[in-house]
């Protein structure tokens, strides 16, 4: 790939702050607009900039294709986790208040809110930058 | 236990799809009993909540104690506790069916992937039957079709590709009418639940927005459904598609999104709209009516069997919508009963075309000359299948044939009940024409020896021999199966 200083000084600076907004935007899904979807997309965001600029390769040695699979197994399960887990306290699925009023410590329901919401997340960042590695592969062997 | 079994239903498999994914990149062969064991449990689940429901009447389950009209709501009914029972069995006879087509017809490295999909697939599908809120049933659509779309092109032959690519583009048209139909219906009624619309829907049936967002949904799910002349994406689909996933889509995704359908039409808009306020039944039923003649000529058009059983289908989903256009109660268990009876004949027939690929390596009718010699189970299979699929007595096909008949005579509609059994004539047409090629199609050719093929695998001839059975013994005890059916089509028709 040829050289841009720009590009590169640009996204080298951009990305730290995508993936703080990324955050941001996870954490705060609890409160208002956001939530772990579109946090998750914007974190991938971020690794879509890198492979533009630095190119795939310096993704992939920073996310490699295994670490891509685990995080995206791992995110569901903390979601599914913390749903049985309500399950199994005697709520529906997913009710929060039920852990809460068990275990007695206050404002629970909104950690493990945010708790599923970053499990969410975890999910899209990595099945996204999967998509964008996957097509910016050249077609070989990719599992 | 059983409370909390209908979001386990979706949360075990989607939780069992990664795990697939995960444990595959430790060792490829625990993929398949993975996948075997969560929808045999899925399975489970279906039946203990079918007798649940059938019991206690409606489950419904609030998604994280949040009340109906502002929270998600899983409603289990007559109609859809039936219709899960029904997808997830077929569920489970393909999986069982799958793993040695699989081997065969998906390349080793690939195979992971296409589990992670198949799971997925009949999580998207089992979520759209039980959901009780419309925009969740989007998106479990949604999940279930980009899996499909995968799966077809999972092949690896470049006419899967285009196959694929062509039901992308439509699939991706009907979702984008489903989804504009349920923000029509948002913007009239400001709810997504499925029952909250059902009452709030009549104070705003004289609004062109309510038209409009029916007109999307009926043409979305049409291009879902494959209903005639909407259909073109199909036979590449179900011809190109590796042969376990042809099996699973013709059978089990073809089924539920005649019930999204359904449950559009009767559960969200009711037989009052549908046939006082905005009459549209009668169009349905002409349309209906001209995609079972249509679909079956083009079926005995075809010289290739995958190719006539996909066009076949074409035909037999314009049974079941014929159900929808006559809409009185005989029609309509009529229309139930061969949602039934068509999954698990379609299913066998093209177990069979798959069987019959996997060692012939075509199933074009020129090389299949006296192919009953080789493979006699097979072959007997489709004679009974088939013999269901033409409606012959003691069979499947003819219980609910005659129930449609029965109702379209009750309505007074004389002539489409008789267009219609002249479909069922054409049907013999072309379920006989594979029957002469396999059992007499060799008197010329006496001299040609072929290949030794032999019958397929075990893990194979079983679920295709026990579906052909079930045609038999589901047409032989069809009362058993009415239980289940009467109460869904009093449902559909609003009553109790």
């Amino acid at each position: 790939m040829r050289e841009n200083v720009v590009i590169r000084t640009v996204s080298r600076i951009a990305v730290p702050f995508i993936q703080v907004f990324a955050l941001y935007v996870i954490v705060h899904g609890a409160l208002g607009a956001g939530g772990g979807f579109q946090g998750g997309v914007v974190f991938a965001a971020s690794f879509i900039l890198m492979t533009v600029a630095f190119g795939l390769t310096s993704v992939r040695k920073r996310l490699s294709n295994k670490w891509i699979v685990v995080y995206s197994v791992l995110g569901i399960t903390i979601y599914a986790g913390i749903g049985l887990l309500c399950l199994l306290m005697g709520g529906n699925y997913l009710e929060y208040g039920v852990i809460e009023t068990i275990l007695g410590i206050p404002h629970l329901h909104g950690y493990l809110l945010d708790a599923v919401e970053i499990g969410i997340g975890i999910t899209v960042m990595a099945v996204m930058t999967s998509i964008i590695c996957d097509m910016a592969d050249k077609g070989g062997e990719s599992s | 236990m059983i409370d909390h079994l209908p979001p386990l239903l979706i949360a075990v498999p989607i939780l069992s799809a990664l795990l697939i994914l995960l444990v595959g990149w430790y060792d490829r062969r625990f993929c398949y009993p993975i996948s075997l064991i969560t929808i045999l449990l899925q399975f489970g689940a279906a039946i203990a909540i079918l007798v649940e429901v059938m019991r206690e009447g409606t489950v419904r389950y609030h998604l994280g104690g949040w009340a109906p009209p502002l929270g998600i709501e899983l409603v289990i009914d007559s109609f859809n506790s039936y219709i899960l029972a029904v997808i997830l069995f077929l569920s489970v006879a393909t999986v069982v069916y799958a793993r040695r087509s699989v081997e065969k017809e998906i390349d080793p490295e690939k195979r992971v992937s296409f589990y992670v999909l198949f799971q997925l697939l009949v999580t998207g599908l089992a979520g759209m039957t039980i959901t009780g809120d419309i925009f969740n049933l989007y998106v479990f659509l949604e999940i279930s079709s980009i899996a499909t779309y995968a799966l077809i092109a999972s092949a690896r032959r470049p006419r899967s590709y285009v196959a694929s690519f062509n039901y992308l583009v439509l699939g991706s048209i009907a979702a984008g009418f489903i989804l504009l139909g349920i923000g029509n219906l948002y913007v009239a009624t400001g709810t997504l639940n499925m029952a909250d619309l059902a009452v709030l829907l009549p104070a705003s049936y004289g609004l062109a927005t309510v038209h409009t967002a029916f007109l999307f949904l009926l043409i979305g799910f049409s291009i879902k459904v494959a209903f005639f002349p909407l259909h073109l994406w199909l036979p590449d689909a179900y011809t190109e598609a590796p042969s376990a996933v042809t099996v699973l889509i013709s059978t089990v995704m073809a089924k539920v999104s005649v019930y999204a359908l359904f449950r559009i039409v009767f559960t969200v808009f009711t037989t009052a709209y549908v046939i006082d306020t905005f009459p549209v039944t009668g169009f349905i039923l002409f349309i209906a009516t001209v995609a079972v003649i249509a679909g079956a000529i083009l079926a005995i058009a075809q010289n290739d069997l995958k190719r006539m059983l996909a066009y076949s289908s074409i035909s037999q989903i314009g049974y079941i919508m014929f159900a929808l256009g006559v809409a009185n109660q005989i029609a309509l268990e009529g229309g139930l009963l061969h949602i039934l009876g068509h999954a698990v004949m379609k299913g066998c027939l093209f177990m069979v075309a798959g069987l019959i690929i996997y060692r012939m390596g075509t199933s074009r009718f020129s090389d299949l000359k006296g192919i009953a010699k080789t493979m006699p189970i097979s072959c007997a299979a489709f004679a009974l299948a088939g013999a269901s699929m033409i409606g012959i007595p003691p069979t499947i096909g003819f219980a609910s044939k005659y129930y449609l008949v029965l109702g379209a005579l009750e309505a007074g509609q004389w002539i489409y009940a008789a267009v219609f059994l002249l479909g069922s004539l054409l049907a013999a047409g072309y379920i006989w024409r594979f029957i002469e090629i396999a059992y007499f199609g060799d008197h010329h050719a006496e001299d040609r020896r072929q290949a030794p093929a032999r019958e397929g695998p075990v893990s194979m001839l079983v679920p295709m021999v026990g579906l052909a059975l079930l045609c038999l013994f589901l047409g032989v005890f069809v009362e058993v199966v009415m239980e289940a059916v009467r109460p869904a089509a009093m449902l559909l028709l609003g009553g109790a």
